[in-house]
């Protein structure tokens, strides 16, 4: 394939000494790294992916890197988004990774675009740049790094994580096929695993985030063999890599039509969830409204000694985090099978764990930050229950936050 | 028998299975063998009779898709995989709003 750049420019001496490695290369050569000067990346995030990603692409000698992020840094990202230090947290991100790249390069040039990115501003963002790299966390922002791309003709690097398993793909509309050749829709909210239930080893994101900054600097300088048309399977546990064939989808509503013919559309809308948490968007039938309780509201009726029944439906490893006392604890999962069990007739309510939820008294129900609780409320509505149920809002991070500050969150 | 490997997020509907072993000399009726082994599943794969359209099933390195679909022969031996659609990445604090 001809690489993505054509332009090169000139390199000082300083730079001839610092890329010697490169140089030396016949793959890479002066050329090569010449045209890697004259080349600009975008990267989508500035986490995970985004931290390795961008750090090996400065190093390298991309010539302008720029990084689209709105988030600060937070302590619970230093597990894994190794740009940013303990002395950035607070900081906003974009700032904190043109700090440590400023330091690691200081002849490459850092864009900082610290805003969400949005149907109306990612054709502006992407256009000055010859390669998209979607380091982001949610199916609206995929989808719309696709078609942003698709309609700008771009390649857009693609890696996403989950627990131990990564994707890597590179979505090129012009000589293979986009994101949703491969993934025509996105799953539905209800089916999609939340962060809470997910996780993501620490590791992951570094391995798939420098494969995505290999494959950008093979798009650039035409060398090898792209991942264009395939997709690699990483999974961590087993050690495992495994490639697959992605085929164009001649019938792909958004790359088989003229590229001026793709229209940005409300990826929101189209994935029912938020992109980010400035959004207005507000899931519709992620359910019927509940009935809430503030944490401090109750803890003012466990203070009047009243004789509560609360439910915790997190899972067995978060209640080793930090649980609050004399709860009864069953997992959303167990209790959304049994109601399942319960509704197709496989199973009676005695013989599920729904037996161990009493439905002729009040109920408060409680998860991390009140999402998946108000779920179970949902949940056990269908499976019969008419009695009171209370969602805790907000969650034990609620009750660690106004109630008592001793208790750790995560 | 045939294997079919279950990707990390349709596993708490697997008894936490990696790869499960199933019989049928087609997709359709290994993945149905699949749901009647795991009745959880049914839900996350099929709308009705059909394959939801946003899960993908490989026979090998090729999208069944791409094949005869749930028609497509398997012999004894192959190896199926449900390729999930992940989105993590950026892993900021901010999915919580979203999934909590």
């Amino acid at each position: 394939m001809l690489p993505v750049v054509e332009s090169t420019a000139e390199l000082s001496n300083e730079e001839i000494r610092r890329y010697s490695r490169h140089l030396i290369m016949p793959e890479v050569g002066i050329e090569g790294q010449r045209r890697l000067k004259a080349s600009s990346v975008l990267l989508i995030g500035t986490g995970g992916l985004g931290s390795p990603l961008a750090l090996y692409l400065a190093a390298a000698g991309i010539g302008r890197i720029g990084l689209v992020d709105y988030d600060v840094v937070d302590e619970s990202n230093l597990q894994r988004q190794v740009i940013h230090g303990q002395a950035s947290v607070g900081a906003l991100k974009v700032d904190s990774a043109e700090r440590r790249l400023k330091d690691l390069n200081p002849f490459v040039q850092i864009e900082k675009h610290n805003v969400p990115l949005t149907s109306a501003n990612a054709l502006e963002l992407f256009a000055p740049y010859d390669v998209i790299i979607d380091g982001t966390d949610n199916f609206p922002t995929r989808y719309l790094v696709n078609d942003a791309c698709v309609k700008l003709g771009k390649p857009n690097v693609y890696g996403s994580i989950f627990r131990f398993e990564g994707q890597l793909s590179v979505f090129y509309a012009k000589e293979g096929p986009c994101y949703r050749c491969m993934f025509p829709t996105p799953p539905p909210p209800g089916l999609v695993p939340s962060c809470a239930e997910g996780g993501v080893l620490g590791i992951l994101p570094g391995t798939i985030g420098t494969m995505q900054a290999t494959e950008a600097l093979k798009l650039i300088l035409g060398i090898g063999q792209p991942m264009i048309g395939r997709m690699l399977l990483y999974d961590a546990l087993e050690m495992s890599f495994t490639t697959l064939k992605v085929r164009k989808n001649p019938n792909c509503p958004v790359c088989s039509v003229p590229a001026e013919q793709v229209e940005l559309i409300d990826y929101e809308q189209f994935c029912g969830m938020p992109a980010h948490d400035r959004s207005l968007y507000r899931t519709g039938d992620a359910g019927a409204p509940v009935d809430e309780i503030s944490v401090r509201d109750l803890k003012a009726r466990l203070d009047a000694g009243e004789d509560l029944l609360i439910l915790d439906v997190r899972d067995p490893h978060e209640w080793a985090i930090v649980a609050l006392e004399g709860t009864l604890r069953i997992p959303k999962g167990d209790i959304l099978a049994a109601k399942n069990a319960l509704l197709a007739g496989r199973k009676l309510r005695h013989e599920t764990v729904l037996a161990q939820i009493p439905d002729d008294r009040e109920l408060i129900v409680h998860c991390r930050s009140g999402v998946r609780s108000a779920d179970v409320i949902r949940c056990l509505r269908e499976a019969g229950y008419r009695n009171p149920m209370l969602n805790v809002k907000g969650g034990i991070l609620a009750w660690a936050d106004e109630v008592d500050p001793s208790l750790p969150k995560y | 028998m045939v294997s079919i490997k279950i990707p990390t997020p349709l596993r708490p509907y697997t008894g936490n299975q990696a790869q499960v072993e199933v019989s049928g000399d087609t997709i359709g009726a290994a993945l149905d063998d699949l749901v009647r082994q795991y009745p959880e599943l049914r839900a996350h794969l099929f709308d009705g009779d059909k394959l939801r359209n946003f899960v993908n099933v490989f026979l090998g390195e090729e999208d069944v898709r791409f094949l005869d679909g749930l028609a497509t022969p398997l012999e004894p031996g192959d190896s199926l995989r449900i390729i999930p659609s992940i989105a993590g990445g950026r892993g900021a604090s901010h999915s919580d709003l979203a999934s909590g």
